[in-house]
C-alpha cells in the first residue's frame, strides 16, 4: 500500500517545522526518513498518522489520511513511537493486545480472534516466553519488540517506527532492524521510520529521504543520498564513505582535527574509498521518487 | 520468516495460555468483593444504639421479599428503626463508599496518575460553597436545600475548572490534563476562599456548617437515596462501560489515537461521569476524604491495575470500607458519632504515606 505525501507545510507553535515535503513510499518497500535532530522527522511521521494538521495532501493507498475516522486510520497505518509510555504493571500480553483496539466496538471487548491474532505476533517476535510479564520488568530490546508486537497485532498494511533502534546496543539493532526486515517481507507491509543511525538506514531501507531544516535535501536510493557532501552540507560531519557488496554506503567518522596534520597519510591509504560511488551514474536526488 | 509454521502449532495452545496473561476481572475477584460488601452491610443493619435481634432483622429483610412473607417478631419501634433509620443509612454508606472510589478511579485513569482524588477539580469546594449559601441563606429552607445546593455547587465547580482549562490548554499537549489539574487547583482556591467568607460572616451557623462539611450519613433517608439514586446509576453506568477504554488512554492520548481511539471524548465522558458521581456523594454526605485513593489502590495491589478491574471492584471495596468505617463513627464514642470523614481520614492518611512511598517510581517518570 503506497504512503504518499506531497507538498506538505506543518507549522507547530508559529514555527514553520516541514516546508513543501513530498514523499513517494512504494507498497512493500522500506523507506528510512533520516536528517538531523530537528529537522521535522518525527513531525513527518505524525503528519502520515493524521496527528498534525497542515497544509498539502497525506495519503495512504490513495486516501486522505486527515478524512479517515480515527478507527479506519488505525486500520491501515500502525506506529510504534519513539518512547512509548508503557503502563506500570501491565502485561506484555494486554499491551500487545491493544493493538486489536480498532478492531474493538466502542462498548465490547477483545474477541477469541483478537486474542488469537496478539498471540500469534507474541510467537512470531519471541514474546510469547514473556507474555505474562509486566512492561516494567522487561529490558531496553524486549521493550522494543514489545512495541513492534503491538503495532503489529493492528495488522495494518502500513507501519511507521520512530527511531525503532534508540538506545539499543548494536546486537539488539541489527536484531530488530532484520526483524522489522522479515516481517516486511513476508507480510508485504509498507515501512516508513525515522532513523539516526545513517549507515544502518542505508543497510535496510530502499529509500532515503534526507530532511534538512523541515525541507527534503535529498531523497532516492541510498547510496546517492549518503554522500560526503550531503552529510557535511546538512550534518555539519565529516565522515568518510565506503560502500559493500551490494553497493550500500557504510559511514565512519573521521577526526576533522587528525585530517589536518596528517592530510598525506590518511588519503594515500584510502584511495579506492570514494570509487563506487564515483562510477555510479549521478541522478539528481531531489524529486526521485520512485 | 513465515507464519504458517508457528501458527499450526500455537492452535492448541492459545486458549490456555493467554488466559493466564490477560488481567481481567476474575469470578473469584467479584465473588470476594460482593461478599465483602454484603457482609459488611449486614453488620452495620446489626449494631446500633437499638438493639435489634438478629434472627428478627433477618427475617424483616426476608419479609421484603416479594411472594415471601415471613413474621419477623419485630415490635413496630423496632421495625421502623431497621427500615427508616438503620437500612437507609447502611444502604447510603455503601452507595457513597462506592461512587466516591469508582469516581477516584476514573479521575486517576483520566490522569494517569494514581494520586488523582475525586475532589481535584474543584466539586468539593464547589459542594462546600453550595451548603454554606443554603445553610446561611435559606435557614428555614427544607431539609433537601443543602444537598441540592451542594450536588449544584460540585458541578458547577467541576464545569468552571473545565473551562478554565480549556481556555488556557488551547492547542496543548496531552489534551492540557495538567493545565486542567492547576484549573482545578485555582478554582478550589477560589471557592474555598468564598466559603471561608460566608463562614466567618455568619458564625452563628458555623456548628451547622462543619458538621456538614465533616461529612457522614447519619441523616440519611428514602428521599434522599431516591434524590441522587437515578445520577448515580448514570454515573456508574458510564464508568464500568469504559474500563477497556482507560487501559487504552495509559500509553497516551496521541498513541491512543494512533489505535483508532478519540481519547478527548472518552477523556470527557470519563471525567463528567466521575464528577457526577462525587456530587452525587457530596451531597448527601458531605466531605468524606481519602476513600477516593485509598480504594482504588488498595483494588490495584491486591487485583491488578487494569480499569477493567479497578473500576467494578472499586465500586465494592469502596462500598464495604465506608460501610465500615460508619460503623466505626456510630460505635466508638457511642451513644455520641464522630464524624465519618474523620474516621476515613485517619485511616487514609497514615495510608496514603504508603502508598506515596509505594507509587513514588510511577508518579515521577
Amino acid at each position: 500500500m503506497t504512503v504518499s505525501v506531497r507538498e506538505l507545510d506543518v507549522e507547530l507553535g508559529g514555527r514553520r517545522v516541514l516546508r513543501s515535503v513530498s514523499m513517494e513510499v512504494a507498497g512493500g518497500s522500506w523507506t528510512a526518513v533520516i536528517g538531523p535532530n530537528g529537522a521535522g522527522k518525527s513531525t513527518l511521521l505524525r503528519a502520515v498518522l493524521g496527528l498534525r494538521d497542515g497544509a498539502g495532501s497525506v495519503e495512504v493507498s490513495g486516501q486522505d489520511v486527515r478524512s479517515m475516522r480515527p478507527r479506519q486510520r488505525a486500520r491501515m497505518v500502525a506506529y510504534a513511537p519513539q518512547s512509548p509510555k508503557l503502563p506500570p504493571g501491565m502485561t506484555v500480553f494486554d499491551y500487545a493486545l491493544l493493538g486489536r483496539s480498532p478492531y474493538i466496538p466502542h462498548f465490547g471487548r477483545e474477541s477469541a480472534h483478537d486474542r488469537s491474532v496478539t498471540a500469534e505476533v507474541l510467537e512470531r517476535l519471541d514474546l510469547a516466553g514473556l507474555a505474562a510479564r509486566t512492561l516494567d520488568q522487561l529490558s531496553g530490546g524486549e521493550r522494543q519488540r514489545v512495541v513492534l508486537a503491538r503495532a503489529l497485532a493492528q495488522q495494518t498494511p502500513v507501519l511507521l517506527l520512530d527511531e525503532p533502534t534508540t538506545a539499543l546496543d548494536i546486537g539488539h539493532q541489527q536484531q530488530v532492524m532484520e526483524l522489522v526486515d522479515r516481517l516486511r517481507l513476508a507480510d508485504g507491509l509498507t515501512v516508513v521510520s525515522t532513523i539516526h543511525d545513517l549507515t544502518l538506514a542505508a543497510q535496510y531501507a530502499d529509500r532515503l529521504v534526507l530532511l534538512s531544516d523541515g525541507r527534503v535535501a535529498a531523497s532516492g536510493a541510498p547510496a546517492d543520498v549518503l554522500t560526503r557532501e550531503t552529510i557535511a552540507a546538512h550534518f555539519d560531519a565529516h565522515v568518510s564513505v565506503a560502500h559493500d557488496a551490494e553497493g550500500r554506503p557504510l559511514l565512519a567518522l573521521e577526526r576533522p582535527r587528525l585530517e589536518r596534520p596528517h592530510a598525506e597519510r590518511p588519503q594515500a591509504e584510502r584511495p579506492n574509498i570514494e570509487r563506487p560511488h564515483a562510477e555510479r551514474p549521478n541522478r539528481p536526488a531531489e524529486g526521485a521518487a520512485g | 520468516m513465515t507464519s504458517a509454521g508457528p501458527r499450526s502449532r500455537l492452535r492448541g495452545v492459545i486458549p490456555r495460555v493467554h488466559r493466564e496473561q490477560r488481567a481481567r476481572l476474575r469470578p473469584v475477584q467479584l465473588g470476594i468483593t460482593v461478599a465483602a460488601l454484603v457482609a459488611t452491610m449486614l453488620g452495620a443493619l446489626l449494631v446500633g444504639a437499638a438493639d435489634l435481634p438478629v434472627s428478627g432483622v433477618i427475617k424483616a429483610l426476608a419479609d421484603t421479599v416479594p411472594f415471601v412473607h415471613v413474621d419477623s417478631g419485630l415490635s413496630v419501634v423496632e421495625h421502623n428503626v431497621l427500615f427508616q433509620l438503620r437500612l437507609p443509612r447502611v444502604l447510603m454508606a455503601a452507595l457513597v463508599g462506592g461512587l466516591l472510589a469508582i469516581a477516584g478511579a476514573g479521575y486517576q485513569g483520566v490522569f494517569r496518575n494514581p494520586l488523582a482524588d475525586p475532589y481535584l477539580l474543584g466539586a468539593a469546594a464547589g459542594a462546600g460553597v453550595g451548603a454554606t449559601l443554603a445553610i446561611v441563606a435559606l435557614p428555614g429552607a427544607p431539609e433537601y436545600a443543602v444537598p441540592v445546593a451542594a450536588f449544584t455547587g460540585a458541578i458547577t465547580g467541576v464545569l468552571m475548572a473545565y473551562g478554565l482549562g480549556q481556555v488556557a490548554s488551547r492547542g496543548g499537549p496531552e489534551g492540557g490534563t495538567g493545565t486542567l489539574v492547576l484549573a482545578g487547583v485555582a478554582v478550589a482556591n477560589f471557592l474555598s476562599a468564598v466559603q471561608t467568607f460566608l463562614q466567618q460572616a455568619n458564625a452563628q451557623q458555623l456548628q451547622r456548617i462543619f458538621a456538614w462539611l465533616l461529612g457522614g450519613v447519619g441523616t440519611a433517608d428514602w428521599g434522599q437515596l431516591r434524590m441522587v439514586a437515578p445520577y448515580a446509576l448514570i454515573a456508574v453506568t458510564v464508568l464500568l462501560t469504559h474500563g477497556r477504554l482507560l487501559d487504552v488512554l495509559a500509553v497516551g492520548d496521541e498513541e491512543a489515537t494512533t489505535l483508532g481511539m478519540s481519547a478527548a471524548r472518552v477523556r470527557l465522558l470519563v471525567l463528567l461521569a466521575a464528577s457526577l458521581a462525587t456530587a452525587c456523594a457530596v451531597a448527601v454526605s458531605g466531605l468524606i476524604a481519602f476513600v477516593g485513593i485509598v480504594v482504588p489502590h488498595l483494588v490495584r495491589r491486591l487485583a491488578g491495575g487494569s480499569y477493567r478491574i479497578v473500576l467494578p471492584l472499586s465500586l465494592l471495596v469502596g462500598g464495604a470500607f465506608l460501610e465500615l468505617a460508619d460503623l466505626v463513627a456510630r460505635t466508638v464514642v457511642a451513644p455520641a458519632e464522630l464524624p465519618l470523614g474523620v474516621v476515613t481520614a485517619f485511616v487514609g492518611g497514615p495510608f496514603f504515606v504508603l502508598v506515596l512511598r509505594a507509587t513514588r517510581r510511577q508518579v515521577d517518570v
